[in-house]
């Protein structure tokens, strides 16, 4: 279990960083956290010429909240915005998300931004970017910045669009501006802390008669990525959400899945297990938009 | 600098227990190899070597970190607390490191490295957790001997010693095996 022969390289900043992926992009790969990384290139899944360690910039790490938007660096760790008092209160799905994520000692070196680039179809975070659509800003020295939705980012297992010269530089999540919002994140795995076998998260928006206003919903691991199911959920805007239109919705997303089996779980239990976490943060999230709504009171 | 192989040698500082300390390693060197081999810090285990069983638990400025996922490049210039660093300066046990004895909190030893510097770390930031938060600070440390009970009654020990009987420690009252709620 020890990697293959590679150089080390620190960037002091983000431009360093980029120059020398322009050069040495296809044998080289960044490192920050290096929490999935590291296992792949231990087992020699990966054999990079080098390593180019951005965790320690910190222009990359910034979270800024603006009234309309959150702005997270790529390479903020998870425990830092797992213990952020500004994203407990602005984007609290985050934080929820994050209770699901590895266990301490992996959340205080893993970052936002690796688990996305990495992409693993039952990871918690790409399935967060995917149900609020975040933008992922991507830098090379070639193409300077372009933004990407987080719905097109990712194309299957360990798999996205982003190209070996650039680098994730930050993740933006719109803020929604409905009073009365109400997020919700949940999963089940084989024991807390491993990948996901179904994992599901939304978010509801209500008015002031309780009617659902806005909903994203998305689930993970059971397809090659993240899957977005907002446009189904949009049945739910115009009524309130109440327990009938729920569990409809649940019903129809799942019977529309076609989830991988395998050895720890069929395909059958994993369709079973989105159905039945499709309605649990749904109805989670709705409560607590209306927790909201009573507040505002 | 390179080593037999010709591979190149980097230098790495870093402060480990309180003291200044370097040495030279190739930058596919884990920084728990670099601890165990360079520095002959042999109290950190090496189990999964890959981020799976939290033997080599280590504190990388004061948050414990799994050693074999890192880099020892990476690193460099930062503080890092073993297990050898968690005893008392007069080299006796640490409150935590006695009440595993006291409640067996082990049998062959050899994820108890990991086991101490999980459970120290999270005394260092609430010093009466509840079982439920034991057993979460813990949960990324495979134990293969003791079923993790008796290492839940140590830490719960060292808690109550460590909060001089100003409180109670925690009871399996408080225990809820639920995961975070949705």
């Amino acid at each position: 279990m020890k990697p293959a022969p590679f150089e080390y390289l620190r960037a002091d900043t983000l431009d360093d960083a980029c120059k020398f992926l322009a050069t040495h992009g296809a044998e080289a790969k960044l490192i920050a956290g290096g929490q999935s990384l590291v296992p792949m290139l231990a087992m020699r899944l990966l054999r990079p010429a080098w390593l180019i360690d951005i965790g320690e910039i910190a222009a990359l790490a910034r979270v800024v909240i603006d009234p309309d938007a959150i702005t997270i660096g790529a390479c903020a760790r998870q425990h830092v915005l797992a213990a952020h008092d500004g994203l407990a209160a602005a984007l609290p799905v985050l934080g929820q998300a994050l209770a699901w994520v590895g266990h301490e000692q992996t959340r205080n070196r893993g970052t936002l931004g690796g688990s996305l680039v990495h992409a693993d179809p039952s990871a918690e975070l790409p399935l967060v970017a995917v149900m609020l659509d975040a933008r992922l800003a991507l830098q090379s020295t070639a193409r300077g910045t372009r933004v990407l939705s987080a719905r097109e980012f990712f194309t299957g297992p360990m798999s996205t669009l982003m190209e070996p010269d650039e680098c994730l530089v930050e993740v933006r999540f719109e803020r929604w501006s409905a009073p009365c919002v109400g997020s919700a994140f949940d999963e089940v795995a084989i024991r807390h802390g491993d990948f996901a076998l179904a994992s599901a998260c939304a978010q509801v928006a209500i008015d002031a008669a309780g009617r659902c206003e806005r909903v994203a919903l998305a689930l993970g691991g059971v397809a090659g990525a993240p899957l977005d199911c907002s446009v189904q959920a949009a049945s739910l805007v115009g009524s309130v959400p109440d327990d009938g239109a729920v569990d409809a919705l649940a019903q129809a997303v799942a019977g529309g899945l076609e989830p991988p089996g395998d050895l720890h779980a069929s395909a059958e239990y994993r369709r079973s297990l989105a159905q039945t976490l499709c309605a649990r943060v749904l109805r989670a999230a709705c409560a607590r938009a209306r927790g909201a709504l009573t507040e505002a009171r | 600098m390179s080593d037999r192989t010709g591979e190149r040698l980097h230098e790495v500082s870093l402060v480990v227990n309180g003291q200044a300390r370097s040495g030279a390693c190739t930058a596919r060197t884990s920084l728990v190899d670099f601890l165990r081999e360079t520095l002959r810090l042999t109290g950190t285990h090496v189990g999964c070597e890959h981020g799976i069983c939290g033997a080599c638990s280590v504190m990388l400025d004061d948050r414990p970190v799994r050693s074999c996922l890192m880099f020892a490049v990476q690193a460099a210039g930062h503080r890092i607390t073993t297990v050898e660093g968690l005893a008392n300066p007069d080299g006796s046990m640490s409150v935590l490191q006695d009440s595993f004895c006291e409640a067996h909190g082990l049998q062959c030893g050899y994820c108890t490295p990991g086991m101490l510097i999980a459970a120290q770390a999270l005394l260092d930031r609430n010093v009466q957790p509840t079982e439920f938060e034991i057993r979460d600070a813990i949960g990324g440390n495979l134990c293969r001997c003791t079923g993790y009970q008796q290492i839940v009654d140590a830490v719960r020990l060292a808690s109550a010693r460590l909060a001089g009987g100003a409180g109670q420690p925690a009871t399996a009252a408080d225990a809820s095996p639920a995961a975070p709620a949705a």
